[in-house]
């Protein structure tokens, strides 16, 4: 296996919604006169990194940054305003809805609430059955049966539990059912967006566990969404910190937790509960995350920021590589001010 | 005397299929000043204890044994008024969801003057004075402006702390916290605890912290209850249960956060998920899951057995303890 080589290439993403509804909606009454106004969510803001094979890729936020987003992006689930998306060296985000089948079985997604993934009027065997089915249109009945009792004996569900629908299990096997969903088709990527979130901690632990077992044997490579740090930390390869569509910083996982560079990364890390803490010494943040709807001008980070000056106010920074490996956006660390 | 003492505390739900017994058998204490924590995973009856003290649960539940004094009072035997007076007024709760619990339609104002005319006789001047004072207390940025606003106006973390606020307004003695930070991010997270925290400690306000977030426990409180199935099944120290678990289920909760294995390592896991509470296992409720099963452990129910400062219901401690006592003999 070659580390090197990344899988996924994202260069310059960006994502905007527009939000300001219907023709009739944008018509605005502005000094005497009517003028039409377009608004928008500038969800993901020029956003870029690679995916290395066998790795998992961390992409940590606050809700709001655009982490979902990108995962969908990258998954073809939302079409990008704007840059580009490289699988294995093919370009994959223009691709129509037949040249991308290919790249369906081989990236899969495993999404956030069990309770509301599984369709409820299908068994566990007819949803893990359909994509096998449906991707392998040669494969006989038996084998298709085959590979799906395999996989549910992998991920710890019995094969004899097929003929149940998603109300009779718990939230930690329903999410086990969603990774098998994704593991049926033999997939070389996995996005899993936000998995264990909606978990008790013992299940959590169960279904990381789960996952890691899965990335050895199935070499997977991962691109795992979530806002639990410490979960990363157990979990990540690299991670990705997003703040409000854009990419502070992005560091193999030692590094980041040992010496974080980007002020908000640092203040994100502080707010960790830990056991061994007998009180909270977080870093505060002023203020709250602006909207997505009128971004700030320079950093987006500028106005919380306790070392922001008059070109982080001005001048968007961008990712620069430092000597330990990580990349941070930042002026301060640039400069070498901070 | 303490504060609140919870005692056997019993809690049953009325249900087609028969009754069922969200709590059993719950006893605590909370001091003044002191700030506890329940914790446990969803479906431990954590919420329901909480909700009891109030006598907040809702049909088909009711509380169907047990006792809770507050302050020397049988709050269970208390009439609707009786009870409405010590509800915000004496004792005061924050739910977990800061998008639901403030109403939309009436503006913070509008909502804290409201509670505080309710419980006192005062004009709506001095009402909103006090608004305004208890709005500065939880650091929101020019409380006079904000008094007016409507709740969408704020984002979750000012909601949350405005939802302190009321619970404040009063001057309460205690707190009932079910999960305040659940619903936030971990920067609003840390602030909205460190923000509890503070004011618990300058107005001496007792805390009872329901949380399933064991590092938001050590952080916060100095005691804490371990709840499984309807029942405590540890209670003690804060520092004593996280530094040095007895029960091999707070152990194994303890040892299952990521931040306890070293990076890429096998998470500890528990094995199964907790049962649901028609069909309780007989003996001790967490007997299947745990690695250390004895026969006894599937037989009878385990009382509770001392350990240090703590209190561990778990058939293997006592006979650890029991052994130790005979060597020592």
């Amino acid at each position: 296996m070659n580390a090197q080589q990344p899988i996924l290439q994202v260069r310059d993403l960006e994502k905007r919604f527009n939000i300001s509804g219907d023709f009739l909606d944008q018509l605005k009454f502005q000094g005497g006169k009517i003028v039409r106004k377009q608004e928008n969510v500038h969800a993901i803001n020029g956003v870029s990194f690679d995916v290395m094979k066998g790795e998992a890729l961390c992409v940590v936020g606050e809700s709001g940054c655009g982490k979902s987003t990108v995962a969908r992006t990258v998954m073809g689930l939302l079409k990008p305003s704007g840059g580009s998306i490289h699988y294995n060296g093919e370009r994959i985000d223009q691709l129509s809805d037949r040249a991308v089948l290919p790249y369906r079985k081989k990236m899969q997604m495993i999404f956030q609430n069990p309770y509301a993934s599984l369709n409820p009027r299908k068994t566990i065997t007819q949803t893990l059955e359909e994509p096998v089915r449906f991707h392998n249109p040669g494969m006989s009945e038996t084998e298709v049966k085959d590979k799906v009792k395999a996989v549910m004996f992998d991920v710890g569900i019995d094969p004899g539990w097929g003929v149940r629908y998603p109300h009779e299990f718990s939230g930690g096997q329903r999410q086990r059912i969603s990774i098998a969903r994704a593991l049926t088709l033999d997939p070389e990527f996995v996005v899993a967006d936000e998995p264990i979130s909606a978990l008790d901690v013992s299940i959590q632990a169960q279904v990381l566990n789960l996952m890691m077992k899965a990335q050895e044997e199935h070499n997977l490579t991962y691109l795992f969404i979530t806002h639990d740090l410490s979960v990363v930390e157990h979990f990540g390869t690299r991670v990705a910190v997003m703040y409000l569509g854009t990419l502070c910083e992005l560091a193999p996982t030692k590094t980041l937790f040992a010496t974080p560079r980007h002020p908000y990364t640092q203040a994100l890390l502080s707010a960790i509960p830990r056991l061994q803490d007998h009180r909270p010494n977080h870093i505060k943040l002023q203020g709250e995350v602006p909207t997505p709807v009128n971004l700030p001008s320079g950093c987006v980070f500028h106005g919380r920021c306790p070392h922001a000056n008059d070109r982080c106010r001005q001048e968007v920074p961008k990712l620069v590589p430092q000597s330990d490996g990580s990349q941070v956006a930042c002026h301060g660390v640039e400069e070498g001010r901070l | 005397m303490a504060l609140l003492e919870v005692e056997n505390l019993e809690v049953t739900f009325g249900l087609r299929q028969g009754a069922v017994k969200a709590l059993r058998d719950v006893s605590f204490t909370v001091e003044r000043g002191e700030r506890v924590g329940i914790v446990g995973e969803s479906g431990a009856g954590k919420s329901v204890a909480a909700f009891s003290i109030l006598n907040l649960i809702s049909r088909p539940g009711y509380i169907s044994g047990g006792q809770i004094r507050f302050e020397g009072q049988d709050l269970s035997k208390l009439s609707s008024d009786a009870m409405r007076e010590i509800r915000g007024n004496r004792i005061a709760m924050i739910f977990q969801d800061p998008m639901m619990t403030l109403n939309p339609v009436l503006t913070l104002g509008q909502q804290m003057v409201e509670c505080l005319k309710a419980h006192r006789k005062i004009s709506t001047q001095e009402a909103r004075l006090i608004a305004v004072e208890k709005l500065r207390q939880v650091h929101i940025p020019s409380p006079e402006k904000r008094i007016d606003q409507y709740p969408h106006e704020l984002s979750g973390g000012m909601r949350q702390r405005v939802i302190i606020a009321i619970a404040l307004l009063l001057d309460p003695v205690l707190i009932i916290a079910d999960e305040p930070t659940t619903a936030l991010d971990v920067t609003i997270q840390a602030e909205i605890m460190e923000l509890l925290l503070e004011l618990c400690e300058s107005n001496n306000v007792g805390l009872v912290l329901i949380t399933h977030d064991l590092g938001v426990v050590s952080q916060v409180t100095q005691k804490a209850i371990v709840m499984y199935a309807g029942r405590v099944i540890e209670q003690g120290p804060t520092k004593e249960i996280i530094n040095d678990a007895q029960h091999p289920y707070t152990q194994g909760l303890i040892n299952a956060l990521p931040q306890q294995t070293l990076p890429g390592q096998r998470l500890n896991q528990i094995p199964g998920s907790m049962p649901s509470l028609q069909n309780i296992p007989a003996g001790c409720a967490f007997n299947p899951r745990c690695e250390f099963v004895m026969d006894v452990c599937k037989q009878t129910l385990p009382g509770f057995t001392r350990s240090g400062g703590c209190q561990v219901a778990c058939h293997m401690v006592r006979e650890m303890k029991e052994k130790a006592a005979q060597e020592a003999s």
